[in-house]
């Protein structure tokens, strides 16, 4: 099965992605290029971290109005697993793909270190090899990954299970207050540290699966996450969806 | 027109002046004298450094490139290469933090793709005055956010580094940047115009008045009106050179292009004399041609402007609009702006008329080269007594084992860096083996089984007591750091921080560092491949300890048998190799106990130092050993207690001996728990390994000693049999987590 992984201007975990999915899963993975206007049937889309056109309006402001984002998007309206990682799950905030917003993280610096997060839906391409519940070790490394939704969107999305990870202390609990609580890295609220589209197909996630799947680097925890696409590609379940 | 104070405007002397005319065969007009005004600086030329330099060691087969190109490269196997170079941006982080550190590793990033190399890992080595003094925290987290805003935004990790902060800082804090790239070694381009009529092209982010004069500023000595040169710093812009790093790596496959260059201190002036020098050709522009951010720019702003992510290119001659192809693709525009001539001289034109022509070799190979007065300097005798007997009724005698272990522990230059390397992106790339904090950083090498490992050290107390010793110490530290994750060293790159060259006692400072320097890189096997000399790091006459900064690379074979200095398994054995030698001076023990800087910094064999490494290297090789901890700030106690850290709180039991220095047992045990002798690594291993390895250190004559083993949550360490030290790790840990981040911890609700 083939990964698209696009390359913004600014893009720099596209290299890690294409790594991840050509060398570690042993799939096939092509580069797109922000201003193709085909996804080259493709199987499976990732839109990689890094600083798209620098950030310097907005995370994800401009790369949104990409020719390539229209692609993404009927793509994503087909039921294609879409996944941004960091900048690109900033990005499909700004192109609607998904709901929220980022805000910069509390304390206001940028922060890479390993993280948990808890698995709270399986019923998704890239949580589907997990079971709920279950912690993964994996790195972060962003400055505005603190998620925010208006209450009444929050409800929504805690209503129809579209916070997929969440925040927790390596046991997978979480505190009292998950928002200010002590293994929330960035102040996100309710702990969100993914979430998926209404049709479930479109996860984004501020952690970097695609840096925790070598024993070499510390951990394969983030494997979890690519597995799964590939598991529910060959199941045939994601075209049931669609 | 050009007076006296026109010339002292420039930093010109009377008597380089009169080079000039004679270079020139006239007066030069304005344009010209800033030209040479900015290839004469110290920053530049390397007047007064360059005698001293040119006798360190930059040959062996491992070496691909020595100094002289834009960064040093050495064979890695494979037929691949690893390129790297440190560099200094000290005054423009006095000046702007931030953008001062921002603009640094903007600027050795550029080397090292100019190379052909793709940059993998960023280290810093950064020196700051104590963290409680006023302005330190402003610098710092200006530095700090600097590097990161950088570094994160163009994707590259930093892996590393090392942060000191002691008095002689203040007003001269030291912003050091390495990075390094890798590439195929027939892939390495170099920095030469050749080729007459050759295309000559400008590409990368316009020019603007920001950074006039930046070298001849990082070429003077600070005062308080220092502030006022803000605009002589320039402003970086990562996205841009994100944009320039990957447009450049693609031209490069195309082998269109003759040489590169970026455009750094000096900017087009520098970079076209120095490319027209290398290929013993000339190059001729015309600044009208150069894309402007300001209006009204005069020739002489254009050829002396340091704006940043600007690169010159040679192109072959019908290969143009491939080249052309690729920068557009990335949205730059790659502008044609004067070619390659025969002559050997720099001619620059402004429309059409000319308006300066230089010989080439006049601001390059032909520069000034000082040979300046040197002299011991007077302090020298009075730091280097120390009365150890006095040390027993002074009031840090009072202080126990405990105690003094918790306050090295907290002192900021042992203290954990997590707030620091926290804020780089240390993982981008999927490489990175070795996280900061655990010793040198290792980043592997994909698409073959090897690993880079790389350090950064310099101890600027030691200097300052010793600038010889000091120096070696420093080049034996990295190339040790670097031994401790399993990597044979390879070759080393340097910085030299140092104050006013003009002052004797500075230049002998610099020349016995560039002696020492030459001395252990030569007996470690690490040549020299490239550097950068900083000097002028003085306030108010008042000079920065002599700091030489040496970054050393070396070679994993196999990337999965890398060591790390965190302890493993309870139950381990511990092993050091090495000698205490019950050494005090310079310590960081006199300094946060007694508050002294006092002593002759610890001796070196460098023999045995090499011996050391070479057997903690083969040990690694096979997995004989569990973790490596190279012994050197804090001495053995916080050695252990480091290897205890980030560990879960494995703890350990240790029974060293003491020598016998004073007759007073205080400062014996002192001395041989936080004495900093040399060529000592800690290491742990399984207890069915402990015979071979000891078998292993005495046939390669390396001293080995059982020390204790890992386990329970406590460190426990005994001197001659008494307990010295009895802490639970928890607490030590804490002390040592919280020492930098709780002067920056902000209650936000």
């Amino acid at each position: 099965m083939k990964f698209a992984v696009i390359v913004f201007p600014g893009s720099n975990c596209d290299e890690d992605a294409y790594h991840a999915a050509k060398d570690v899963l042993g799939q096939t993975a092509e580069y797109i290029w922000h201003k193709d206007a085909d996804l080259k049937g493709a199987d499976v889309v990732i839109l990689p971290g890094g600083f798209a056109h620098g950030d310097y309006l907005r995370t994800g402001a401009m790369a949104r109005f990409s020719p390539i984002m229209r692609e993404v998007q009927a793509f994503a309206e087909r039921g294609g697993p879409v996944l941004g990682i960091c900048n690109g799950f900033q990005i499909l905030l700004e192109a609607g793909l998904l709901p929220g917003a980022m805000l910069r993280n509390k304390g206001l610096k940028y922060r890479c270190e390993h993280v948990h997060v808890r698995i709270e839906q399986t019923d998704t391409p890239f949580t589907c090899a997990g079971k709920a519940g279950q912690v993964l070790r994996i790195p972060i490394g962003h400055g505005e990954g603190n998620y925010f939704a208006p209450p009444d969107m929050l409800r929504t999305l805690e209503e129809n299970r579209q916070v997929i990870l969440r925040y927790t202390d390596p046991e997978g609990r979480v505190g009292a207050d998950p928002n200010a609580d002590e293994w929330n890295p960035n102040g996100s609220v309710n702990g969100i540290a993914g979430i998926c589209s209404q049709a479930r197909n479109v996860v984004g996630m501020m952690p970097h699966p695609e840096r925790a799947c070598e024993a070499l680097l510390g951990g394969v925890d983030g494997k979890v996450i690519l597995d799964s696409v590939v598991q529910s590609i060959r199941s045939g379940t994601l075209v049931a969806r669609a | 027109m050009i007076d006296s104070k026109v010339l002292e405007r420039h930093g010109v002397t009377p008597e380089e002046y009169v080079r000039i005319v004679g270079f020139l065969g006239r007066e030069p007009n304005l344009t010209e004298l800033g030209i040479f005004s900015v290839m004469w600086s110290e920053h530049c030329s390397y007047k007064s450094s360059r005698v001293h330099l040119r006798t360190l060691p930059t040959e062996g087969p491992q070496v691909l490139q020595g100094p002289g190109e834009n960064a040093g490269a050495v064979d890695i196997g494979d037929g691949m290469a690893a390129v790297f170079k440190i560099e200094s941006h000290n005054h423009p982080s006095f000046i702007e933090p931030y953008q001062g550190a921002a603009t640094g590793v903007g600027g050795i990033i550029r080397d090292i793709f100019t190379m052909g190399a793709r940059p993998i890992a960023l280290l810093n080595s950064l020196r700051f005055a104590s963290l409680d003094a006023p302005g330190t925290r402003r610098l710092l987290e200006g530095v700090v956010a600097g590097i990161a805003g950088y570094g994160n935004s163009i994707g590259i990790p930093t892996v590393g580094g090392e942060i000191v902060f002691e008095p002689c800082y203040a007003g001269n804090p030291l912003v050091n940047v390495f990075c390094l790239g890798t590439a195929k070694a027939s892939d390495l381009i170099k920095g030469v115009a050749s080729g007459v009529g050759n295309a000559v092209y400008y590409v990368g982010a316009k020019t603007g008045r920001d950074g006039i004069h930046g070298a001849t500023m990082a070429s003077a000595e600070f005062d308080d009106t220092s502030a006022e040169k803000r605009p002589a710093v320039q402003v970086g812009d990562p996205f841009m050179e994100k944009l320039l790093l990957e447009a450049c790596l693609e031209v490069m496959q195309t082998d269109a292009l003759i040489g590169i260059q970026d455009m750094g201190a000096a900017g087009l002036t520098c970079s076209t004399s120095e490319m027209g020098s290398r290929g013993g050709a000339g190059v001729e522009i015309d600044v009208s041609l150069v894309p402007q951010r300001e209006s009204g720019m005069t020739p002489y702003e254009i050829m002396l402007s340091e704006s940043q992510e600007r690169m010159l290119l040679v192109v072959k001659p019908g290969r143009e609009p491939e080249v052309e192809r690729i920068f557009d693709k990335w949205d730059l525009h790659a502008v044609r702006i004067g070619r390659v001539t025969d002559d050997g001289r720099l001619r620059v034109r402004d429309r059409g008329q000319l308006v300066a022509d230089i010989p080439n070799r006049a601001l390059t190979d032909e520069a000034p080269v000082y040979r300046r007065p040197m002299a011991p300097p007077e302090y020298l005798a009075g730091v280097q007594r120390l009365d150890l007997s006095v040390l027993a009724s002074a009031p840090g005698a009072r202080v126990d084992g405990n105690a003094a272990l918790l306050g090295l522990l907290g002192s900021p230059t042992i203290a954990s860096k997590r707030w620091v390397y926290r804020q780089y992106d240390h993982m981008v790339r999927t490489n990175t083996i070795n996280m900061p904090g655990m010793g040198a950083g290792v980043v592997r090498i994909k698409g073959t089984s090897r690993a880079l490992a790389m350090s950064v050290d310099g101890n600027g107390r030691y200097s300052y007591l010793d600038p010889r010793l000091g120096a070696m110490l420093a080049v034996a530290e990295a190339a040790r750091n670097v031994a401790c994750t399993g990597a044979r060293p390879l070759a080393a790159t340097n910085c030299l921080n140092f104050g006013n060259p003009e002052r004797p006692a500075i230049m002998w400072q610099f020349a016995q560092a560039v002696e020492g320097i030459g001395a252990a890189c030569l007996a470690l096997g690490v040549p020299i491949t490239g550097g950068n000399v900083s000097l002028y790091n003085e306030t108010d006459g008042k000079a920065i300890y002599p700091t030489p900064v040496i970054g050393v690379v070396g070679l994993l074979e196999h990337a999965d048998c890398v060591v790390s200095s965190r302890f493993k398994e309870s139950g381990d054995v511990v092993v050091l190799f090495g000698e205490g030698r019950s050494e005090l001076g310079g310590s960081e023990y006199l300094k946060v106990v007694y508050d002294l800087v006092q002593g002759v910094p610890p001796a070196l064999d460098l023999e045995r130092e090499r011996a050391l490494q070479e057997l903690v290297v083969a040990l690694a090789e096979e997995q004989l050993v569990r973790s490596a901890h190279d012994c050197s700030d804090g001495g053995l106690a916080v050695t252990l207690a480091e290897c205890c850290f980030d560990t879960a709180g494995i703890g350990a039991e240790a029974s060293i001996d003491a020598g016998d220095l004073t007759g007073d047992r205080h400062v014996n045990e002192a001395a041989a728990l936080f004495g900093e002798s040399a060529s000592r690594i800690v290491v742990s291993l399984s207890e069915d390994a402990v015979t071979r390895v000891l078998e292993r250190a005495a046939a390669a004559a390396v001293p080995a000693r059982v020390i204790g083993r890992t386990g329970g949550n406590r460190l426990r360490i005994a001197v001659n049999g008494r307990l010295a030290i009895d802490v639970s790790i928890d607490e030590a840990e804490r002390r040592w987590s919280a020492a930098i981040e709780s002067h920056f911890v902000r209650k936000i609700a």
